[in-house]
């Protein structure tokens, strides 16, 4: 029995078993309801196969989402912990797990795909492209992030959680003081998720040079497509780093070697720094997509042209570039000197400039703009003053003598969400309810996603607002509990106060799905927005091909010009497509890589082996096939086509 | 598949153009990739602990055999897509074939390399010199590894299938590979071997 004692919870406790048997219940009530209603080969055909771009995105869309819940219900319970001094709900241990999972959980398993959810589905109908350059990889770079996720999500039922913080910080993290597993799988099912993600960023980056419709030149592309671009280089650049940054890790933990130890030579510090070296420019991924997805809301919903588009471009140009030169500012506090801190302290600042350049456009777009206030705008003019709180809080955390008294306490979470928060997830929620039509064909209701906003506006104020204050009268973060005597206590339940609200917004979303599902019209036409960019200009919901011809760009806002001035879009006859054939291989390859990653956990080297070779199989497997895809008919294509708007408008 | 003859055949459909660039693109990560590994080592190249230096170690006689197998398997690789470009297959197959001949010689020296370090006392778990040692040179190892399959892969797809569009662009993207893995070894060649032995 000693073998399996391995795969035993470390510190049990009631809500780990509860949370097993749900699993337990969940998997069997999937497998039994799957069977019941015979949707196995539904199932397999049109999702766990597809390599359909849109549909690809809706995958990721699901998937983000349940991870927001389950990152979500994490930051429940710490604030429920931090809401008295001396609280005995959760311990020491099962508290920084805690905090370990939902750092993990937001950023790698929540917010990267939520972003790629969005460029999924936007980016090639916005180039009027049918797919990305490479449909295959982009299946497996979905399936690859999902089975990472998995795998990093069973840990708190199989051998423990990750405990050493989202940073994961050697020699913390290292087999002397982290002795679970926990760590393992953190290294391994972020290893997994980001070689997906370095896949899709290779997808895009061709995607988006080469595929754009006739005309459109790169200045004449829609902003969120410029950010998808850049985001992605950024993605290629910062993701090999941490790459080797996670194997250097696995190679301390399971095969022991002293890169990061504190004996024979390893050195403490530089863990923190290869992670930041990717950590920083990871925080530009999540933010540069959020601030083209606002771009094109504000420019919608004001009715008029975005102000500023060159400035746009060149700011998140600069932005991409500094996100590279200001990694040390995570710890000025390990003691690199004063001319290393002041040098990363200026560039930390320095990014404010493009960022508050983009600030100034937005502003100047809305100006006498015919401003609508509709569910995804009004997450975008929320966005606008609380982010700049978050930014305004960063260069004050970016002066490196005063961070001094700011590390590591509240202060520093409450910038930190500041700026996640309204840039990531509002930018998220909005893009969600700004794209939800094209994607499901009804729209979700406006008034109870109103009622969400403000829910979460609010309640996210009242949570982290009360932190910049405890935080600088010295509170410090991931400290399971704290004294009566600190008097911290009622700003703390103040925010588990604001938690809660938080939540019933979030609850009011996922009531607001269910609403509309079963009540908002389908008859909202191909363009219920009025909006400005191509994806508005094919069907709703979109056919599997996007446009039956491609169209033609020659002005930034080619599908707002054909609508006011006429401009043509569509040109020449109706041709055969090609459409590149369904597979089941990144599905089963990811699959293989969940096996591989949970024997590289518990260090069980036969499955490891022979996992090594089924994934390198399915390689050799892809080489040898021949895949020329398939041509869907002109007249198929006319007789699905037949209805749609745009095509019976031109036939006019 | 349309295919446009005014240009190299590897080059002929769109979606060669794809891969083509797509490739390159993963070349630009798989460079920021060695460069972190050699950036850690710069880091920890001194810091021996109880273990051997880098100049007590290494032995120039192997390294030289690896360096010029590695740099005259570039050079074979080149003339193979040279050979395809003018439609010779038996040629391309052939240069092809050497290419991987000289890949293999060189990881058997490299796996005799490896043994005579741990023979000196300078396995993985020694020094955190050693173990990023022993973990940047594994790395390009296991590149040309995989590699060697690869290669193999295409030689039976063009012997096959003879030069088609997919196949010249397969051979293609493989040969850029390839050159990229002998890049890598230079500056392993010049940056560990030389720099160390200095």
């Amino acid at each position: 029995m000693d073998y399996f004692d391995r795969f035993a919870i470390p510190h049990p406790s009631p809500a780990i078993y509860a949370s097993m048997v749900a699993i337990g219940l969940t998997v069997i009530a999937i497998l039994i309801g799957l069977t019941y209603f015979k949707k196995w080969g539904y199932l397999w055909r049109e999702w766990l196969t597809t390599v359909d771009h849109k549909r690809i995105g809706i995958m990721y869309i699901i998937a983000a989402l349940l991870m927001l819940f389950r990152g979500g219900v994490d930051a429940l319970m710490m604030r429920a912990q931090t809401a008295v001094p001396d609280n005995k709900l959760l311990d020491a241990q099962h508290y920084n797990e805690v905090f370990t999972t939902h750092g993990v959980v937001m950023i790698i398993f929540m917010a990267m795909p939520f972003i790629y959810a969005l460029m999924n589905f936007v980016v090639p109908l916005q180039i009027g492209a049918r797919d990305v350059a490479f449909p295959r990889l982009n299946a497996l770079s979905f399936w690859l992030f999902f089975m990472g996720a998995m795998l990093f999500n069973i840990s708190f039922v199989i051998g423990g959680s990750p405990d050493a913080g989202w940073t994961s910080y050697f020699p913390l993290a290292g087999n002397d003081f982290s002795q679970s597993v926990g760590t393992n799988y953190y290294l391994m099912s972020i290893q997994i998720a980001g070689i997906g993600t370095l896949i899709s960023g290779i997808n895009f980056i061709t995607t988006i040079f080469k595929m754009r419709a006739p005309g459109m030149k790169l200045m004449k592309m829609p902003m969120f497509t410029w950010t998808a671009l850049i985001t992605n280089a950024i993605v290629v650049f910062a993701f090999p780093v941490l790459t080797v940054t996670l194997l250097l890790g696995t190679m301390d933990r399971l095969f022991g070697t002293h890169i990061f130890s504190m004996t024979n030579g390893g050195m403490d510090m530089l863990w923190a720094n290869l992670f930041w070296v990717w950590g920083h420019p990871e925080v530009y991924i999540l933010i540069l997509p959020a601030f083209g997805i606002y771009s094109e809301i504000i420019s919608t919903f004001s009715r008029r042209n975005l102000y500023g588009y060159t400035s746009m471009v060149a700011s998140i140009v600069i932005i991409s570039f500094f996100s590279f030169l200001v990694w040390t500012h995570h710890f000025f506090t390990m003691g690199q000197g004063p001319l290393t801190n002041s040098i990363f302290s200026i560039t930390t600042m320095a990014i404010a400039i493009p960022t508050g350049i983009k600030i100034f456009n937005w502003l100047l777009t809305m100006r006498k703009g015919k401003i609508e206030f509709t569910v995804p705008m009004l997450y975008s003019v929320g966005f606008i003053p609380i982010f700049t709180i978050g930014g305004v809080t960063g260069v004050m955390l970016g002066m490196a003598s005063a961070d001094y008294q700011y590390h590591n306490t509240m202060f520093l979470v409450a910038h930190f969400h500041y700026t996640i928060i309204p840039g990531v997830v509002f930018a998220m929620l909005a893009g969600l309810t700004y794209w939800w039509p094209k994607m499901f064909g009804f729209m979700l209701n406006e008034r109870i996603g109103k009622w969400a906003f403000w829910f979460i506006a609010i309640g996210f104020n009242v949570t982290f607002f009360p932190m910049f204050f405890t935080g600088l009268d010295g509170q410090a973060r991931r400290m399971y509990t704290y004294s009566e005597a600190s008097g911290y206590g009622p700003l703390n339940m103040l925010s588990f106060v604001g938690a809660v609200g938080l939540a019933i917004g979030f609850a009011l979303i996922v009531y607001n799905v269910y609403y509309s599902t079963r009540h908002s019209s389908r008859n909202i036409g191909s363009d219920p927005w009025d909006a400005r960019t191509l994806e508005w200009a094919t069907q709703t919901p979109v056919q599997s091909y996007n446009f039956a011809r491609t169209p033609h760009v020659d002005s930034i806002e080619a599908f707002w010009d054909y609508k006011k001035k006429g401009t043509p879009l569509f040109k020449g006859d109706i041709e055969k497509i090609h459409m590149p054939n369904n597979s089941g291989v990144p599905f089963i390859m990811s699959c293989i890589f969940f096996v591989w990653g949970f024997s590289f956990v518990f260090s069980m080297w036969i499955p490891a082996i022979i996992t090594t070779i089924a994934i390198f199989a399915c390689m050799a497997h892809r080489s040898f096939e021949k895949d020329d895809g398939h041509y869907i008919s002109v007249e198929e294509i006319e007789d699905t086509e037949k209805d749609g708007e745009v095509l019976a408008y031109e036939n006019r | 598949m349309k295919i446009d003859n005014s240009l190299p055949l590897e080059y002929g459909t769109e979606q060669n153009k794809l891969n083509i660039l797509g490739f390159w693109i993963f070349l630009g990560a798989e460079v920021m990739l060695f460069a972190t590994l050699f950036a850690t080592y710069f880091t920890l190249e001194n810091r021996i602990g109880n273990g051997p230096a880098g100049a007590e170690i290494f032995e120039l006689t192997p390294v030289l055999i690896e360096t010029i197998l590695l740099l005259t398997s570039s050079f074979t690789i080149g003339l193979g897509v040279h050979a395809m470009r003018l439609g010779r297959k038996n040629a391309m197959m052939t240069f092809f074939a050497i290419t991987l001949l000289l890949g293999l010689a060189f990881l058997g020296v490299e796996i005799y390399e490896f043994t005579h370090y741990v023979h000196v006392g300078a396995g993985l778990q020694v020094s955190a010199f050693t173990g990023i040692l022993l973990t940047t040179l594994g790395t390009h190892g296991a590149h040309v590894t995989v590699g060697l399959f690869w290669g193999l892969f295409i030689i039976m797809q063009v012997k096959k299938r003879g030069l088609t569009p997919a196949t010249a662009n397969k051979s293609f993207i493989f040969s850029l590979y390839w050159h990229f893995l002998d890049v890598v070894w230079i500056f392993i060649f010049s940056f560990i071997y030389l720099k160390g032995m200095m």
